[in-house]
């Protein structure tokens, strides 16, 4: 593909049908009302020449190139400010426009550097194409006079330049920060002749507030604001669509290239998920694919003590399927197994839950979605029927109540945040459910009507009081529940018990009675109301009753089935949801069917000519517990780094320990690679063909943008270790597995590359009943037929804040930084977040003589590790914080073995800890070397 | 009393508690159908026989849950 440029017709879309007939230099053409002239004239085929105008962003009307005749008015108006009417006769080409456009434009070009030749920007400049279109054959006025061409270029950002002597104060960038990220942190000023743009209070980038989304960038006209990469490299000349591999959101991207090299990712308008948005990830931190700490050749060590041999293809094959049925031969069948990851195309996963069901011959197949979303598995198909989002991203600029719940979205999944605060900020509520006073519960703007600072580990101890509050006060939707709903008395019943009211569970979660009481009645009456939620609800004991907690909540106030509200997981990695859907769980074949169902292992048998086992096999810390008593001896992992990610390190690693063969693929040595037997390289988003599904199930293609660096396709490896193995499995290109996945999957019936290619992206159930998917789910009927309310009584967690560790440790993500940083830790993102701090309240510091950046000791009951301190009042007394992104604070030395009761899923958000100055005789980091850290 | 909690019987209470607001029959049968449905097969036999050595360290729903697998809900 060639450099694809979407066009822009200027100013955004307005809805509603094309009602509006306007006639454009004698072209007519229909539109929507209010629809702007320059806007109709794009559609009717004609370009308006403009500069601060844009159609990502509303119109502004301050370059006055734009300018436009009507008949029967008079002057020029700005076309990008007037609005079309009925009849309108409009002149976008005459002497007089041609005048006034080229005097606009003698203005700009007389105080801006005239260096196109040698400018980055020569050949993507808006200034430059505007005074070829207007016919500017002059500048008059000189650069005698007073100019901004002296200005000082600001290179403080790691990913882009700010070099204000090519501004045209168009304010697009300012506008951008605004309007699509919602960060304000640029502003103009000064007035007139001394206009400017200024980062914060006239701050260098990197001192200011800026959050480096690369909005700014991509509105410039100019190379005001470029990438360091064109910069550098050159403007790009194609372009690959492709998705994003951080969060769960899935932003779709235009990787451009120069001939073979990735200059810089752009965020495509067309895509589902991000509609022109990114984050500083996606847009800008690439750089791992191409660090020089990747491993690009298999490895092969008898003895995880010996040194690596780099060996072939080939021989890593052989020496893993000779290994696995060794083990198999002596140890039985069940006692080897595989995990994939949500890293991985739905391609790659399919292929390794494959392998293990078809040529294993077993279950004991899982995923990292264990340690994060798993609840959500289990307790949306308890009540709405499958593990699922209930929106798409859209959904949310229909709410008129957000609540989010154990979620901080402007860190974690910053592109859908950015919509979330535009509608906030046109005056939906809000309603934030955390410890932690988060950026959202006040920022520009935006002021949460209610923030429950609940007492970490009592979640379902909020909802259900929530939830009291409708049945009590008579704030129950009774015919969406009549209609659609069973098993509501029983529930009503629990629910409407004393135990459960907000002065009852008070005590418990700190969070008053009245400020609950509110918060539900707003949740229930205040228009369409929509729950959105993160690991905060996932990673307790109790994940998966508070997940049916909120969807009881949801159909008890008839927040289900249409755009606005539903029940929505934040995904935490780009696939969590896909490696999901393809069967990655050990008791669900792919599209969540239960493996003890006789007719779906038949499809699946059929298919694959093998018997599948109909009892589940082990989950990931099942296979731990099995490793350490000698059972459970072989392993394939996927792009996960479980050494790191998973609770009880040291049982983790006596567990790894124990195997007899451990097969790591990875696109770096991770730290489960040091108990490795085998180093498979994996590739690289950038170098995969397949499919993500984000949080909103919306499958998107991933399309190569450069050849594998390994030689081998990652779903290759799976299949020609199946084969080695004695199973036929193999396909000659990732959309034959698509086909299958389809053949197999009812929900994924109607999906193809081929369909991908043609729509952009589909959103399962996608099949004969929704051929380009199901934007919003549970419409008309819950996937299981009814929805069903479930009882959630609250059970307190066992871990507690003692005498000896009186402080409850949560934790989350920073922006900048991604799961545990083995991929951002490798990039430019460093320089916003150097090390995991850890915060703490002003008082707990005090009272342990703790200040700003002291260097801290954090214990709990099953180990030890040191961290910097910093004093925030965004933390509730009693509770401390910290993130996850380096392994040297090796979070996981300190959480423990707790688990969700239905799922497994680690607590990881509730362990009790205590805090002290560290002494100068303590050990650096977490108890060993390179310790491991939470998984997100 | 043991030292140290075996995973299953850990998992086995972790689930227990969960369903103690069902009348007990119910709440046994709850957790049944739970264990029966997530278990490994090697998970569920190791229950049983801690369930017979270490009872005493079960919770009496987890208890009554795994005398229902025992007799006829393993699948």
């Amino acid at each position: 593909m060639s450099l694809l440029k979407e066009p822009d017709l200027g100013t955004p879309a307005k809805p509603g049908p094309a009602t509006v007939s306007v006639e454009i230099d004698g072209m007519p053409v229909q539109v929507p009302e209010g629809t702007s002239v320059m806007r109709a004239a794009a559609l009717s085929g004609t370009e308006i020449p403009k500069l601060c105008a844009t159609d990502s962003l509303e119109a502004f009307g301050s370059c006055r190139l734009c300018l436009v005749e009507v008949d029967g008015r008079k002057g020029t108006p700005a076309s990008c400010t007037t609005p079309v009417a009925e009849g309108m006769k409009v002149r976008t080409q005459t002497p007089r426009l041609e005048k006034l456009r080229q005097g606009v434009m003698e203005l700009y070009i007389s105080d801006h550097p005239l260096d196109c030749l040698t400018c980055s920007a020569n050949g993507d400049c808006e200034l430059q194409d505007m005074s070829g279109v207007v016919g500017l054959r002059q500048v008059r006025y000189g650069y005698e006079g007073e100019n901004h061409l002296d200005l000082e270029k600001d290179t403080s950002n790691p990913y882009f330049d700010f070099e204000p002597s090519k501004c045209i104060a168009c304010s697009r960038c300012v506008r951008a920060c605004g309007e699509v990220q919602g960060t304000f942190a640029l502003t103009i000023e000064g007035r007139g002749f001394d206009s400017k743009v200024s980062p914060s209070a006239d701050e260098l980038f990197m001192d200011s507030e800026c959050v480096s989304c690369g909005a700014c960038v991509q509105a410039c006209p100019t190379a005001t604001l470029q990438e360091k990469s064109v910069v550098e490299l050159g403007m790009p000349n194609r372009s690959v669509l492709t998705t994003c591999a951080y969060c769960g959101v899935g932003c779709s991207f235009k990787a451009e290239l120069r001939g073979d090299e990735l200059v810089r990712m752009v965020p495509y308008k067309d895509g589902g998920a991000n509609e022109g948005h990114s984050c500083v990830k996606g847009r800008f931190a690439f750089g791992y694919a191409t660090h020089p700490d990747r491993k690009l050749s298999p490895m092969v060590r008898e003895k995880i003590t010996d040194e690596w041999r780099e060996v072939d293809w080939d021989t890593a094959i052989g020496y893993v399927a000779e290994k696995m049925r060794d083990i198999q031969a002596e140890h039985g069948v069940g006692s080897i197994g595989g995990i994939t990851s949500s890293r991985c195309t739905n391609e790659e996963v399919y292929v390794v839950q494959k392998m293990v069901r078809a040529a294993f011959g077993n279950n004991n197949v899982d995923t990292c979605a264990r340690v994060c979303h798993s609840p959500t598995g289990y307790g949306l198909k308890q009540t709405f029927g499958t593990s699922a989002g209930t929106q798409d991203f859209k959904s949310v600029a229909q709410s008129d109540v957000i609540v989010v719940i154990g979620a901080n979205p402007t860190d974690g999944h910053p592109v859908f945040a950015s919509r979330m605060k535009r509608r906030l900020r046109e005056g939906a509520k809000l309603v934030v459910i955390d410890p932690r006073r988060i950026d959202l519960v006040r920022s520009p703007y935006i002021e949460a009507q209610h923030h429950l600072q609940l007492a970490p580990g009592t979640n379902v101890a909020v909802v259900n009081a929530m939830a009291h509050v409708v049945v009590t006060e008579g704030l129950v939707d009774r015919s969406f529940v009549t209609e659609r709903c069973e098993e509501f008395d029983e529930w009503a019943e629990f629910i409407a018990r004393p135990e459960n009211s907000p002065e009852a569970v008070e005590p418990i979660t700190g969070v008053r009675a009245e400020e609950l009481r509110a918060a539900a009645r707003l949740y229930a009456t205040g228009g369409n109301a929509a729950i959105y939620y993160g690991l905060g609800v996932t990673e307790h004991s109790q994940g998966s009753t508070m997940v049916m907690g909120m969807a009881n909540l949801a159909m008890a106030t008839g927040n289900i089935g249409r755009e606005g509200v539903g029940v929505n997981p934040l995904r935490g990695q780009n696939n969590v949801q896909g490696s999901c859907d393809m069967g990655s769980f050990p008791h669900e074949l792919a599209g969540y069917r239960h493996v003890s169902d006789d007719a779906v292992r038949e499809v699946f048998e059929k298919l694959w000519e093998r018997p599948i086992l109909p009892e589940p096999g082990l989950r990931i810390p099942n296979m731990f517990d099995a490793a350490a008593d000698g059972t459970f001896r072989g392993l394939f992992v996927q792009g996960e780094d479980i050494a790191q990610s998973d609770p009880n390190t040291q049982h983790v690693n006596a567990a790894l320990e124990a195997l007899d063969l451990l097969v790591v693929q990875d696109l770096f040595l991770n730290e489960t690679a040091k108990f490795a037997h085998v180093f498979l390289p994996g590739t690289s988003f950038l170098e995969k063909d397949g499919t993500f599904t984000n949080a909103e199930r919306r499958i998107n293609r991933v399309r190569p943008v450069m050849a594998t660096k390994t030689g081998k396709d990652e779903w290759q490896v799976a299949c020609d270790i199946a084969q080695a193995m004695g199973y036929d499995m193999s396909y000659s290109h990732s959309r034959e597995i698509m086909d299958e996945i389809a053949a197999v999957t009812p929900t994924f019936a109607g999906v193809s590359f081929e369909k991908l290619d043609k729509l952009g992206s589909v959103q399962w159930p996608c099949n004969d009943k929704a051929p380009e998917g199901t934007p919003t789910m549970h419409v008309d009927a819950f996937v299981r037929g009814k929805g069903r309310f479930v009882q959630t009584p609250f059970v307190a967690t066992q871990e507690r804040s003692t005498r000896k560790y009186p402080l409850i440790l949560t934790t989350g993500r920073i922006l900048s930084q991604y799961n545990v940083g083995a991929q951002t830790r490798r990039t430019a993102n460093v320089a916003w977040h150097q090390e995991d701090v850890l915060e703490i309240h002003p008082h707990d510091a005090e009272v342990r003589g703790i200040e700003s950046g002291d260097e801290v000791t954090m214990s709990s009951r099953v180990g030890t590790t040191s961290l910097r301190a910093v004093l925030a009042d965004r933390m509730p007394v009693g509770v401390v914080y910290t993130t996850f992104h380096h392994p040297v604070t090796g979070a996981n030395v300190v959480t423990t073995e707790n688990s969700d009761w239905a799922t497994n899923c680690p607590e990881y958000k509730v362990t009790a800890v205590q805090v002290g100055l560290k002494r100068s005789g303590d050990s650096a980091g977490a108890a060993q070397d390179e310790q491991p850290a939470l998984v997100d | 009393m043991s030292t140290t909690t075996s995973p299953q019987i850990r998992m086995a209470n972790d689930i227990a508690v969960q369903f103690r607001h069902q009348p007990p029959e119910r709440a046994a049968e709850a957790i049944c159908t739970h264990i029966r449905m997530f278990w490994d097969p090697r998970m569920k036999a190791e229950l049983l026989r801690l369930m017979d050595s270490e009872g005493e360290d079960l919770d009496p729903l987890a208890l009554a849950a795994a005398r229902l697998l025992r007799d006829g809900h393993l699948s």
